[in-house]
Order: C-alpha cells, then structure tokens, then sequence
C-alpha cells in the first residue's frame, strides 16, 4: 500500500467528515427548536413564536440542504477510499448505516418537503407532525452513526473469521456497546448548545442592533437560549466526564493522550498546557497541577493511571492534537457554563440579559463556540482511536483502498476548492439572513393557524 | 424453510438503483433542460416543481451505495476504488446542484445567474459521472481476488463516453415529461418541444448503445445470443419482449406528448428505462462486478441480510407509503407561487 494515498485519503476523510459534522450538528437542535417553536405557537397563540419560527426555517433549510450534499459524500467515501474497511467491518456495522438510511434519511428528506413548502397543503396539526418527524429523523440518524462509531472506538458482539472478515455474534452488544449510551447523550446535546449558541448569538445581535424594547421575539429567543445553557451545559459536562471515564477503561492510550501522561504512575499531575513531543516521549514544557490528572481521570489520587509509554510506539495515537482538541472543548465547555450563569444571574437580579451589552457581546463572540468544541471533540474521538480504524482490530493504513496518491489528491483537491465555495456561501447567506432579522408577522389572529401561517409566510417573503 | 438472502437483497439493490434512476432521473433532467427556459421566472416554476421531493428523490440513491455497502460489501469494495474518479465527479456535481436550490433563492445579483448555472452544471456532470460508471460498469472490472486490481482511467472508453451522453438524453427525457405534467402554459409548451427532441435523441442513443454493447463487449452479445456476426433465434426470441418493451414506451411517449395528457409521457419514458434496465441486467447478471464476481460471492454474512431483511420488511412499506402521500400533497400544476420563498 502507497503511504502517500493513505495520508491523502484520511485527510480527505478528515476533511470531509469535519465539513459534514458541521451541519447535523446544528440542524439537529434546529429542528428540535423549531417543533418546539411551532409547538409553543400553537398551544399559545403567542405570534413572536410564529415570527421565531418563520425565520429560523429559513436557515434551516440552508443548512439542512448542505448536511444533505454533504453526508451523501461519505456512504461513497467509505467504499472509494476505505474499502478495505468496508469489506472487513460491514458484516458487523453494515446493517447499522442501513438502518440509518431506512429509519431516518427517508423521513428526515420527506417531512422536509411537507415542512418547508406544505404550509397551505397541510392543517397545523399535520404541519407540527412533520416538523416532529424531521427532528425525530435528526436525531435517530444521530443514533445509528454514533452506535457504529462507538462500536468502532470499542468493538464487542462479535468474532473474527478465519480469512480475516468479522462476523457479529451479538447484535445487541454490537448496537449498544458499552461506550455508547454516554457518547450518544454527548452528542446529542452537543447538538443542542451548539444549536441554542448560535440562536442565543443572533438574539443578542438583533437586540444590540435594534435597542431591547421593541423586540420581542428576540427576548424570547435569548431567554430560551439562556435556559439552555444554564441546563444543558453543565449537564453535558456531568456526561462528557461519564464519557471520559469509560475512555479510561476501554482506551487507555486514548485517554494517556488526552492528559499527555506518559509514565504510568499514581499521582498523575494535571497538565493546563504542554508541549508533548512524540520523538522525545515527554512534554516539552507543562504548566500542571500535582496529583490533580490522577483525580480527574480516575477519582483518586492514589489511582494508578496508564501513560504512553505503556504502549509500543507503533500503538500509540497522534498526543499533541488529541491533548489539545481535548482543551479547546472542555474550555469552551467551561464558558457555556459560564454563560449561562451570568445569563441566568441577569434574569434574575436585573431588568434583564438584554439591557446587558457586555452579555449580549459575550454571547455574539460565542455563538461560533458550539461548532469548534463539537469538532475538536470528534478529533479527540478519531485521532485518540488511531493508529486503529476499528480499535485493536484494524488499523487504519491496512483499511486504504487500492487506489493511486495521485487520484486521491485531486479529488482532495475539489473537495476543498468546492467545499469552500459552498461554505463561504452558505455562511453569507445565513449571517445576511441573521443581520435581516425575524420580521413582525402581521396580525391576523381570526385566521387559522394554518392558513395564517402560510400566509405570514408570503408576506416575510422579500 | 431458509430464504435465498443474497438473491432477495440482490432485488432489494435493484429496485433502488431503479428507483433512483427513475425518480432523480427527472430532477437531473431539469438541471440539464434550465438554460433553455424563458426567463429566470420560469426557472423558478422548474425548481419549484421538484424542490418538495428532490431530496426524498436523492435519498434513493444513498440507499443504493449504503445498501451495497451493507448487502454487498465485497461488490461495493470492488467498484467504488475502480470507479473512483466518476463517482467523485457526480458527489461533487450532486454537492453543486443541490445547494442550488436554497442558494438561488437567496442569491442577489451576482449570486443568483451563479447558482442557476450551478445547477444546471451540476446536473448535467452529474448525469454524464452517472453514465461513465454504468459504462465503467457494464465494460467489466479488473479483479484480482476480490479487489479492484486495474487502473485509475479503466472506466474512460468510447463506449463509456456514449453511454454518458445516452443518458443525458434519457434523463432529459424525464425532465421534460415531468414537466408537461406538473407545468401549464408556455413552459408547458417548451416543455413538448423539448419532449420530441429528447425522445429523439434518447431513441437514437440507445440504440446506438444497444448495437455497440453487442459489439463491443461479446460476452453481452452471447446472452441476446450475438455471435460470430449472427443472431441465434432460440437464446434471442425469449428476450424480444424487452426491447419491444422499449419501443412500446417510446410510443406512449409520443401519444403523451401529442395529447398533452397528464402523466403518459412520463410513464412512457419510464418504461423505455425500464427496459434498458432488464436489457443491461440480462448482460451481466448473476454477476455484481462484471465479469468475475457474482452476486453469492459479493454477500455480505447471513445474519447481516437476514437482520435487515426484517428491517426492510417494517421500514420499506411505511417509506413507500409516505413518499406516495408527499407526492399526492404537491400533485397538481405548479404555478409561480409554490415557493415558500
């Protein structure tokens, strides 16, 4: 196998899982929030959530549609690139991405139609089922890719045939293997406060742009934003630290990368920042907190915790990327937990977060916070799982296609041309969609919901 | 009792392939018939008379490569490396048409002309990337066990190239059926001229393809009973009701367009793809990699099939059912004013 194709074809896999998991984990909370919108709508006949909702189906629909395109790239991708791995792996995690694509792509796609264009088609209780089922399908995609991931960070049910094929044994331990209640949990609201982050972002900016008073809808955005942060994020440490814990025990060397340990000891210092270096097996420099890695990771400081040295060089993963993904997003972790306190604080003891403007900017600076910690969380996940694609089973430069460097570089090459045509685009066309702001549906409360809400439709229409 | 699994799957895989074809097969044409609307409006009745469904239309296709994946892994192992430049080619094009259909709308001056000719673009290299890999497709696949062992360029021949351009006009074809359906007035109108010069050409190029199939590649022809420079009678005349099948489509498709009536044309051109469908699949079957793997060797484990067969059983019919009940919403002519925009 030609090394240059295998560095070629895990960047391009890189590259293009990193581009995707941007949109399914936006759309994913979106779509939520929206059933929800439309939901509160209905039942409240409170029109700031209709005007709410009419605006961010907008950018919904932008974003859904680039998740689409973009997730269709890696059901051919595993087979152009990886398949090696598919032809080992598919008896086992085959059926999972067909459940994926009977179970959620075909609902999600369909109730996106009756979503974005059945306005008039449909009643309001149909209209708010479709809405439902698209977030249901979000999130049930999410859990079939997460379980074959997770199966694949920690791989049990099954067994390994002669000729080197797998074979499941168990389809319950091969769906829900051990790691993946927490990890799916983990993504799911990583989905969530990346989604009330970017929600929470556009409020502030309407209501910094506009002056608080006149503003209803975006009060309301901002303080169910808020709400979500106070809840979800320090929840999703709780489960990010579960997440970990499991790490330790089925990735260890995962695990001695993130902390960048490299002696096993008891006593493991904390390290806030180093320098490891492969080459030399230690840090280069640290800045560390004694005793504290060995409570963080294993609940005691007298724990014994498995460093890198422990495992042979060839086994061992990427540690300066993995520690320091790993930082970024806990430390962005650490100020959504901060936002939503200081959110919450305002609510409580002052006129409001939107007479705030140092809060209104805080929020604006993070609303990009959500995405950055979901990726860096991904490549803790894949790079700490390296050199393996399928952990202790398969590595991945025995995965490669047999395909040439010079075909995988060119097709890496439209990949980042195209995708940053895509990007770039769709990035302006929300932002202009968020600097235009929800418009004031006009009142029109004797009409049915159904009817009023197409109708609002057409006159937000430019 | 014990189910023949692979054979079931192999119809499973069929179908979607078949499915996607006939179903994106429109959407593409559209792209591929945009620059010759009128006016930028009546692009937009185009876009909007597809925008509902297109995706439900493309998910088809997903389930085309993640079902080979999961039926077949040892088939989607083998094609997906040896035909890898095509089908790079036809995900990106798919990428550049299928934000089109947000972007266009929110295009500006500048941003707007750029995604229609996007679209179109893209749908018209899409549909080509389509046609080389089913040309890469019937000309065979260098194996050496069951791994692809040829070149990068293996799929880039003359024939592939006519298979390519045969089915921009099939799926041109589509498209412009599609619309004499779901459209009314000029666009109808051009719609019908578009209609006769796709049916043209689709006639003409599949025949073409037929012909040079039989002498291009004679382990085809031996199946339509083709060989030495004569027909055998006996292995040919249980095969005639195919491309009888063809020819019987490209009637109706005329009758539909002269009549103007409804959906005929649409369901004619549907049955001229359907027999060049059972036409290609007689040339190559049982194999899944033409021409040293057969669709046995090419399984994926028993216990795989047999779980999502049970899957397939629950999921499929509700899928069907609700595709059925979105088109049945959207049915009726599309006037300026579908968009939600």
């Amino acid at each position: 196998m030609d090394l240059d194709a295998l560095i070629l074809s895990r960047l391009q896999f890189a590259f293009t899982i990193a581009f995707h998991i941007i949109f399914p984990s936006f759309t994913i909370g979106l779509a939520s929030y929206l059933a929800v919108l439309e939901g509160l709508w209905l039942v409240t006949k409170n029109e700031a959530f209709k005007t709410l909702y009419l605006f961010w189906v907008k950018i919904f629909a932008i974003s859904f549609g680039m998740g689409v395109v973009s997730g269709v790239v890696l059901s051919y991708q595993l087979g152009t690139n990886w398949s090696v791995f598919s032809t080992v792996a598919s008896p086992v995690i085959g059926p999972l991405l067909a459940f994926e694509v009977l179970t959620a792509f075909f609902l999600e796609a369909s109730f996106l139609g009756v979503m974005l264009f059945g306005w008039k088609k449909v009643g309001p209780g149909l209209h708010v089922t479709a809405t439902a089922l698209v977030a249901i399908g979000t999130l049930i995609s999410a859990f079939w890719i997460i379980s074959a991931n997770s199966w694949m960070q920690h791989p049990t049910g099954f067994t390994t045939l002669p000729d080197g094929t797998l074979r499941a044994v168990d389809w319950w331990k091969v769906i829900f293997s051990p790691t993946f209640p927490e990890r799916f949990a983990h993504m799911a609201l990583a989905a969530y406060l990346t989604t009330a982050l970017v929600v929470g972002a556009a409020s502030a900016w309407r209501l910094l742009r506009r002056g608080p008073d006149e503003e209803e809808p975006a009060q309301l955005a901002l303080r169910m934003a808020i709400g979500m942060f106070a809840i979800v994020a320090p929840l999703q440490l709780l489960v990010g630290d579960m997440s970990g814990k499991e790490v330790m025990h089925v990735q260890p060397a995962k695990l001695a990368a993130i902390e960048a340990f490299w002696e096993t000891r008891t006593e493991q210092p904390f390290h806030i920042a180093a320098w490891p270096d492969r080459a030399a097996e230690g840090n280069r420099f640290e800045i560390s907190i004694p005793k504290l890695g060995s409570l963080i990771t294993a609940g005691s400081t007298d724990a014994e915790v498995k460093g890198l040295k422990a495992f042979a060089p060839q086994d061992r993963p990427p540690v300066f990327i993995v520690f320091w993904a790993f930082r970024v997003m806990v430390g962005l972790g650490l100020l959504m937990i901060g936002l939503g306190a200081w959110g919450v604080w305002l609510m409580w003891r002052t006129r409001g977060p939107e007479y705030s403007r140092p809060f209104l900017w805080a929020a604006v600076a993070m609303g990009p916070a959500g995405f950055i910690a979901v990726i860096s969380g991904w490549i803790v996940a894949e790079v700490g799982r390296q050199p393996y694609v399928v952990y202790g089973v398969l590595r991945t430069a025995d995965a490669v296609s047999p395909v040439g460097a010079g075909q995988v570089s060119a097709s890496l090459l439209a990949f980042m041309v195209i995708y940053a045509v895509i990007f770039s685009v769709g990035v302006l066309y929300i932002l202009r969609l968020i600097g235009e702001g929800p418009e004031a549906a006009p009142a029109e409360a004797d009409e049915p919901p159904g009817n009023a809400l197409a109708a609002g439709a057409k006159e937000v229409a430019p | 009792m014990s189910l023949d699994l692979p054979l079931i799957w192999a119809g499973i895989i069929a179908t979607a392939v078949l499915l996607y074809v006939l179903l994106d097969g429109f959407d593409l044409g559209i792209g591929i018939l945009f620059p010759f609307a009128a006016s930028p409006a009546e692009r937009d009745v185009m876009m909007d008379s597809i925008a509902p469904v297109w995706d439900g239309n493309e998910t088809w296709l997903v389930l085309g490569g993640g079902g080979l994946l999961a039926a077949f892994p040892f088939a989607y192992g083998a094609l997906m490396p040896a035909l890898y430049l095509p089908i790079i080619l036809m995900l990106l094009a798919l990428i550049l048409r299928g934000v089109a259909f947000e972007f266009r709308h929110h295009g500006r001056t500048r941003g707007k002309p750029f995604w229609t000719a996007a679209f179109a673009g893209g749908s018209v290299f899409a549909t080509l990337a389509q046609g080389l890999v089913l040309g890469g497709f019937i000309q065979g696949v260098t194996l050496k066990g069951r791994a692809f062992a040829g070149g990068p360029f293996d799929w880039l021949t003359p024939y592939s190239l006519l298979v390519a351009v045969g089915l921009l006009a099939g799926y041109a074809l589509l498209g412009s059926t599609y619309l004499i359906w779901r459209t009314d007035g000029d666009l109808q109108r051009r719609a019908h001229r578009w209609a006769w010069i796709a049916a043209g050409a689709t006639a003409v190029l599949l025949a073409v393809v037929s012909i040079a199939t039989l002498l291009v590649h004679p382990r085809i022809a031996v199946r339509w009973g083709f060989e030495n420079g004569a027909f055998d009678l006996a292995v040919l005349a249980p095969l005639l009701p195919i491309p009888l099948l063809g020819l019987i489509g490209l009637g109706v498709v005329a009758l539909g367009i002269r009549k103007a009536h409804q959906a005929t044309s649409l369901l004619g051109a549907y049955l001229v793809f359907l027999s060049g469908y059972i036409g290609l699949a007689v040339g190559f079957f049982p194999n899944i990699v033409p021409y040293d793997m057969d669709f046995r060797a090419a399984a994926n484990a028993d216990n795989a099939l047999a779980l999502m067969l049970v899957g397939v059983l629950i999921l499929l019919p509700a899928i069907l059912g609700y595709t059925v009940w979105v088109y049945w919403l959207f049915r009726g002519k599309v006037g300026g004013d579908a968009g939600y925009h």
